[in-house]
C-alpha cells in the first residue's frame, strides 16, 4: 500500500490534480483559482500545469459560476466550482437550488448535471463574520442534490475525485479548520464509497455521530471518556445527503445510545434528521434519547468566542454523561 | 417613438427602407417562408389560450406581437447554435423543430421540461428569469474549449434585465469574449411593471458599459430582427464575441392567462401597436413586391389550422401521468430516499408499479 503523509488542503490539490488528468473534460473555476491557489491554496499550481482555460479564473460573482458551470455541464464538462468561503455561497442559492439540482429532472434525464461545488464550511480559524458558517443543511433539504463532507486527508483525496466522477451535483463541504492537519493518504485504493459512513473508532456506550470538523473533537471526547471509563464508539457521516443510516444504526443498535455532533444550530439540522432517522429504525434498542451538540441557535459569533459556539469537548461529554444517566 | 437608433428594414406599412448597416439578403421565398413561420405560432398560441381557457391547460404565456422577434432570431440560428429559451419562447422552439405539443407539456402540467433539449438544440424552459443567460454563456465558454464554430442565444425580457444573473452574464460573456448572443425582447411590460421602470436609458445601450456592441432592432419587423441576429451570431462563431441585441416590440397579450392588462394599461397604446403588427406588414410586401396570391395565403392559414387541430388533440390525449414517474429522473445515479419513495407509493397502489 502507497501511502504518503500530506495536508488536506494538499490532499484535496493532489486529488483535483488526478481527477484533471483522469478526464480532459474536469474544469476548475473560482475566484482567485489560478495564480493564486485559491485563498486557502487547494488549487495551487493547478492552472500553471493545466493552463488558464481549465482553472479559471471568475470574476468575482458566485452565481455565475455556479451559472456557467450548468452551460458547461449541458456541454459536456465538469467543473469543480470553488466557493471561497461558506458565507458567499447565498448569492449562488438559486441557481444551486433551482438549476443544479432540477435540470437532470426537467431535461427528463438528457441533461448530466455532473459538477461539484466546493465550499469551506465551518469554523474554527479566527476568521470575520461571513467565513464560518454550516450551510450544509440547507442543500441537505434540496431533492437532485448530494452533500458530502470529508474529514481526513485520505478521504479529502478520494472523495473529491469520486464526487467529480459522480453524474449527480455534489456540495462538497471541506472542514477548513482542518485543511493544515497532516494525515496518511493512501494512493493507490479508496477506503470507502463516496456516500458511506465509517466507523472511526471503535466503542460499546454510546455512538457519538458527526462529520467535518466535528470528528476530531468527538475522538478527542472519547480518549477522555475512555479515561472516565466510559467506552464511546465514533461514527463519521461522510454522506450528508443521502445519509447512509446501515452504518450508524448497526452501531446505536449495539450501543443503545445516541448522541449527534454538528457546528449547525440544530433547528432543521443533519443532526436531526439522523435523530429522527435513528429513533425510527432502532427504537427498541435505545436506552436514551438521542441528543443533539450543535452549535447556538444566533448568527455565527465573532470569533472571539467562537469556541464557545462550536462544539467543544466538555459539551460532548456532557451530552455522553446525559444519555447515560437514563441508565436505570 | 424611438428614433433612427432602430434598426428597421420594413415599415409598419409593409414598405422597404434602407440602413446604412445592414440589408435584407432573403429571397421572396425565404420571406413567405417567416410570413407562414409567424402565421403558425400565433396560430399556436390563439389555440393554446383556447385550450387554456377550457381548462385544458394550467396556464399559457402569449407571444402575440412577438412572432417577428423570435422568427426572427429562430431562423438566423445555424443548426448547430443552442438556445436558451424562457417560458414564452415558443417561435425560438418552432424554429428549432421543437413539437408543438412538446411545447405544451409543461403547460399541460404534465412536466417539468418536455422536450429532449440536445435533440433540438434548444434547452428546457427557464421560468426562474434571467438564469437561462448565465447558461448560454456557460455553453458558450464550452464551445470556445471544443474550437467550435457555434454559438449560444439567450433569451429574456425587459423585466429579466433587471436580475442579477443577466448582468453577471454580461461581465462573463464580455471577460471571457464568450460566443454568446444575448436577445432580449423588450415587450414593454413586466407583467404590469413597465420598461421604464427597468431601466432609465434604452436597453441596448447597457451593452456597452459591459465592453459589448447592442443594437436596437424593430421586434416587429422580421426581417431587421434576422438581419441583425444573423450578424451577431456569425460575429460570435468567428471569435467576434457576445453582442446584446433588444428586440423592441409589444406583448399583445397578458402576460399569462392568468393575468388582466386591462387593470395597468390603456387601450390607445395597444391600438397604436396593432398598426405595427408584425404579420400584416410582411404580408403588405409579399402583395406588393412578390405578387403573391390569396390563395398561397389561404394555404397557409389551411396549414395553421390543421396544426391547431391536431396540436388539440395531441394535447386532449396527454393523460395524467403516472405518479410514481416523479422519481425518474430526480437523480441519475441510485438514490436511497427516492427508492423509499418509490416503495412507498407502490405500497400504497396508487401506481402500477411498473418501473
Amino acid at each position: 500500500m502507497a501511502t504518503t503523509t500530506m495536508t488536506m488542503a494538499k490532499a484535496l490539490n493532489e486529488g483535483l490534480r488526478r481527477a484533471m488528468e483522469k478526464n480532459k473534460k474536469v474544469l476548475i473555476m473560482g475566484e482567485d483559482v489560478g495564480k493564486l491557489g485559491g485563498v486557502f491554496r487547494v488549487t495551487d499550481g493547478l492552472q500553471k500545469d493545466f493552463g488558464e482555460d481549465r482553472v479559471i479564473d471568475a470574476p468575482l460573482a458566485e452565481s455565475a459560476i455556479v451559472g456557467t458551470a450548468v452551460g458547461l455541464a449541458i456541454r459536456g464538462y465538469r467543473t469543480v466550482c470553488e466557493i471561497q468561503f461558506d458565507g458567499f455561497v447565498y448569492p449562488a442559492f438559486d441557481q444551486i437550488v433551482s438549476q443544479v439540482a432540477k435540470l437532470h429532472k426537467r431535461s427528463d434525464g438528457v441533461y448530466t448535471m455532473g459538477l461539484v461545488i466546493r465550499i469551506p464550511f465551518q469554523g474554527g480559524i479566527g476568521a470575520i463574520e461571513h467565513h464560518s458558517e454550516s450551510p450544509e443543511a440547507y442543500f441537505a433539504a434540496t431533492a437532485g442534490l448530494r452533500v458530502v463532507s470529508c474529514s481526513t486527508p485520505n478521504d479529502a483525496y478520494w472523495m473529491i475525485q469520486q464526487s467529480i466522477e459522480h453524474d449527480d451535483p455534489i456540495v462538497f463541504c471541506e472542514p477548513k479548520s482542518r485543511y493544515w492537519e497532516k494525515g496518511e493518504v493512501d494512493l493507490e485504493s479508496p477506503p470507502v464509497g463516496l456516500f458511506d459512513a465509517v466507523v472511526r473508532r471503535e466503542g460499546t456506550d454510546v455512538t457519538v455521530i458527526g462529520y467535518g470538523s466535528s470528528i476530531k473533537t468527538i475522538l478527542r471526547a472519547a480518549d477522555t471518556a475512555a479515561v472516565e471509563g466510559t467506552s464511546l464508539e465514533v461514527v463519521d457521516a461522510r454522506s450528508l445527503a443521502p445519509l447512509e443510516l446501515d452504518t450508524m444504526a448497526t452501531s446505536l443498535e449495539k450501543t443503545g445510545r445516541l448522541v449527534v455532533v454538528q457546528e449547525a444550530p440544530h433547528m432543521a439540522s443533519i443532526g436531526s434528521e439522523i435523530v429522527a432517522e435513528l429513533s425510527e429504525r432502532c427504537f427498541y434498542s435505545l436506552r436514551a434519547p438521542g441528543v443533539r451538540v450543535s452549535g447556538y441557535h444566533v448568527p455565527y459569533p465573532p470569533s472571539r468566542i467562537e469556541e464557545d459556539y462550536r462544539p467543544t469537548v466538555d459539551r460532548i461529554l456532557d451530552a455522553v454523561d446525559r444519555v447515560m444517566g437514563f441508565e436505570s | 417613438m424611438i428614433g433612427e437608433e432602430l434598426v428597421q428594414l420594413l415599415t409598419p406599412e409593409g414598405e422597404r427602407v434602407a440602413h446604412p448597416e445592414y440589408e435584407s439578403t432573403l429571397s421572396g421565398e425565404e420571406i413567405f417562408g417567416l410570413y407562414r413561420d409567424m402565421v403558425i405560432v400565433r396560430r399556436l398560441c390563439t389555440e393554446s389560450t383556447s385550450l387554456q381557457r377550457q381548462g385544458q391547460l394550467a396556464l399559457w404565456a402569449p407571444i402575440q406581437g412577438q412572432e417577428a422577434a423570435q422568427i426572427g432570431a429562430g431562423r438566423a440560428l445555424n443548426p448547430m447554435d443552442f438556445t436558451f429559451p424562457t417560458y414564452r419562447e415558443h417561435g425560438i422552439a418552432w424554429c428549432r423543430g421543437v413539437p408543438p405539443e412538446n411545447m405544451l407539456r409543461l403547460f399541460r402540467a404534465v412536466s417539468n421540461g418536455g422536450w429532449d433539449p440536445q435533440k433540438y438544440r434548444h434547452s428546457v424552459p427557464s421560468v426562474v428569469l434571467g438564469t437561462q443567460t448565465l447558461h448560454a454563456v456557460g455553453y458558450a465558454m464550452g464551445i470556445q474549449r471544443d474550437g467550435a464554430e457555434e454559438a449560444a442565444m439567450a433569451f429574456f425580457g425587459d423585466g429579466a434585465s433587471s436580475q442579477g444573473d443577466v448582468l453577471e452574464a454580461f461581465v462573463w460573456a464580455a471577460s471571457f469574449n464568450a460566443p454568446v448572443v444575448f436577445f432580449c425582447q423588450n415587450n414593454q411590460w413586466g407583467i404590469s411593471t413597465p420598461s421604464t421602470v427597468q431601466s432609465k436609458i434604452p436597453l441596448y445601450h447597457r451593452a456597452h458599459g459591459f465592453g459589448f456592441p447592442g443594437v436596437r432592432v424593430d421586434g416587429n419587423d422580421v426581417l431587421a430582427v434576422y438581419e441583425v441576429s444573423k450578424r451577431a451570431l456569425e460575429s460570435a462563431r468567428v471569435g467576434g464575441g457576445p453582442t446584446l441585441i433588444e428586440a423592441y416590440t409589444y406583448r399583445m397579450g397578458a402576460h399569462t392567462t392568468s393575468d388582466d392588462p386591462t387593470r395597468y394599461r390603456i387601450d390607445a397604446e395597444v391600438e397604436v401597436w396593432k398598426h405595427r403588427d408584425p404579420i400584416e406588414r410582411v404580408k403588405s410586401l409579399l402583395v406588393r413586391e412578390y405578387h403573391v396570391k390569396t390563395a398561397k395565403f389561404d394555404e397557409v392559414t389551411a396549414e395553421a389550422e390543421s396544426m391547431a387541430l391536431k396540436l388539440r388533440e395531441d394535447v386532449l390525449a396527454m393523460d395524467r401521468p403516472d405518479p410514481i414517474t416523479m422519481f425518474d429522473n430526480a437523480y441519475a445515479a441510485p438514490h436511497p430516499l427516492i427508492e423509499e419513495g418509490r416503495r412507498e407509493m407502490i405500497e400504497l397502489g396508487v401506481s402500477g408499479g411498473s418501473h
